[in-house]
């Protein structure tokens, strides 16, 4: 559980983003990196494959574990579908290691702007969707204390 | 008639979908919308629009008109034996719960039981559950071998003294089996127990006379045979029908309303309280006459055609694992469940919606039947007789270059 890009602002890590996918104009193309960004996901530790760390979906199925520490809080998920594992790799790359502050001060609209937004709608009802509300409701908890 | 000329009747398959030409694989969860019934209920709703059977103004006889005669021709569709006995709904969903409630609250104590298949759809499913927790009644299960074949054995187990209504569908929206339903019919009745068959998906790739099969109740929803959303029929032997209780309670289901009691009108109409969907039902009458349509030679022809390849082609690749293997006299429609080695279904719906195919993937509204064949979810992909060949060829192509980037 690391936060990868502890270096960068939250922002910048964003824009990085916004930009790698720009250079993509097929739609395939897109998925192509999603899914190799999934295939090389951090391994999700198997002592954290737990009911209670499952977070179930219409479709595919998101284990999302969390830690807090020295100010900031740090993730690790895993899903049962690859582009699903895409994605959380850009959640963990934006949001692991960040402090509680940082992560609600994003409104994560750059899922939205990679194209990616039907992929989070609510109705969708994926693990994803979940996922998200899980980090905010996290990091609220933790700027409170 | 070709497949081209059925196809403008579809102006909806003309979509483009990310840049790519739309290849409509969804056809059991929705068919595409036939342009003449979108054509009438503009009509009706722009030029024949007013409340049916309550005024005597010439605009309300018409609408009734269209709606009354729309009662016959499904009569007529389904050769039941009067028109009494054609229930509109809103779909297959408002049917079952109907029959659930009004034959439930009318027939079922505590003790008794009900049978179900384990190929149901949650809505052949939940309204059953439902009833048996309201009563104290006991939900039984029909078993599928790993073919998904419907076990007659274990549907003649399932029976007892107890048993007061048994529900199967017609065909399930995952297996694509047309079921046994006529010899499930004879079983159940030579022990006296009436049976409802869910037909969302029979009704749509069989002919279905409900005297021949002589079933009790049968459900479909207009949506799945290119009629409007929000029409559905529930065709009930009038014995029934007429033995039942209402299940909502309104305007015109009433013969009679007063605080000392209140009488209810004769069927069908104690069966269709409140005001009912004037302007989409008869669109159901565009679905007959295409349905009629549908039987050309050379249409069935070409859609077997497209079926075996589709068949040949799923069934040749070892990586594909199909649900629902047609055997002996068990046929099975245009509709292919399907999960890959080591691949995601939601992945693979996912990279041929980019690639213009809408299929389903998930657990299809029949989770049981995931849990028989211990898996998360399926891809589903199901054609109607406007799907070509060369989407055919197109989806298997789209299909193994989306598997190999998933691999
Ligand atoms: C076999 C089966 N039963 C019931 C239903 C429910 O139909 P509706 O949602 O139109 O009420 C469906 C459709 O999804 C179905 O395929």
């Amino acid at each position: 559980m690391e936060g990868i890009n502890s270096n960068k602002s939250l922002a910048e890590v964003e824009n990085g983003i916004i930009e790698d996918f720009s250079m993509y104009e097929e739609w395939l193309d897109k998925y192509e990196y999603l899914i190799d960004l999934g295939k090389n996901l951090e391994p999700y530790p198997e002592s954290a494959r737990t009911e209670d760390r499952l977070i179930k979906g219409c479709q595919s199925r998101v284990w999302l574990d969390s830690k807090f520490e020295d100010g900031k809080l740090y993730f690790a998920a895993d899903s049962d579908a690859i582009i699903t594992k895409g994605i959380i790799s850009l959640l963990i790359s934006v949001y692991s290691g960040r402090t509680p502050q940082e992560i609600l001060s994003s409104d994560f609209s750059f899922i939205d702007k990679i194209g990616l937004k039907e992929n989070l709608s609510p109705t969708r009802s994926n693990g994803l969707v979940s996922m998200i509300s899980t980090i905010k409701a996290l990091a609220l908890e933790k700027s409170n204390v | 008639m070709n497949v081209n000329e059925l196809r403008n009747f579809f102006p909806a398959l003309e979509t483009e979908i990310f840049g790519k030409k739309l290849v409509y694989f969804d056809n059991a969860a929705s068919s595409q919308r036939y342009i003449r019934a979108v054509k009438r209920q503009e009509d009706l709703s722009l030029h024949c629009n007013a409340n049916i059977h309550r005024a005597v103004h010439k605009l309300s006889a018409d609408a009734t008109e269209e709606y009354e005669s729309t009662r016959n021709a499904v009569k007529d569709f389904l050769n039941a034996s009067s028109r009494e006995e054609i229930v509109f709904t809103s779909g297959t969903t408002n049917s079952i719960n109907l029959v659930a409630f009004s034959f439930g609250e009318t027939f079922i104590h505590e003790g008794d039981e009900i049978v179900v298949s384990e190929a149901e759809h949650h809505s052949d499913i939940v309204p059953w559950q439902m009833l048996c927790s309201r009563k104290n009644a006991v939900l039984k299960v029909i078993k599928v071998d790993d073919n998904g074949i419907l076990d007659i054995d274990s549907l003649t187990s399932a029976l007892s003294e107890r048993t007061r209504i048994v529900a199967v569908t017609h065909i399930s929206n995952v297996l694509g089996l047309v079921n046994p339903v006529r010899e499930i019919i004879s079983i159940c009745h030579s022990k006296g127990i009436p049976v409802l068959i869910d037909g969302a998906q029979g009704i749509v790739h069989q002919r279905v006379d409900v005297q021949e099969l002589d079933c009790d109740f049968y459900a479909f929803s207009g949506h799945k045979i290119y009629a409007s959303t929000g029409t559905g029929v529930l065709y009930g032997k009038k014995k029934w029908l007429e033995a039942m209780i209402p299940y909502m309670g309104g305007g015109e289901m009433i013969d009679h309303v007063s605080f000392s009691g209140t009488t209810y009108a004769p069927l069908p109409g104690k069966f269709e309280a409140g005001t009912q969907n004037f302007n989409s039902i008869p669109t159901l009458k565009d679905s007959i006459e295409l349905f009629k349509l549908l039987q050309d030679n050379e249409l069935k022809l070409y859609c077997d055609k497209v079926s075996s390849f589709m068949y040949d082609a799923l069934t040749s690749d070892s990586r594909i694992k199909l649900y629902g293997v047609p055997c002996g006299t068990v046929s099975k429609i245009p509709l292919y469940s399907i999960t890959v080695k080591g691949v995601h279904h939601e992945d693979l719906a996912l990279l041929l919606d980019k690639m213009g195919i809408a299929t389903r993937s998930g657990q299809m509204c029949a989770e049981p039947l995931m849990d028989r064949f211990g898996v998360t979810g399926m891809l589903r992909i199901s054609l109607a007789p406007y799907n070509t060949m060369e989407e055919a060829q197109y989806f298997i192509k789209c299909l193994d270059k989306a598997i190999a980037m998933l691999s």
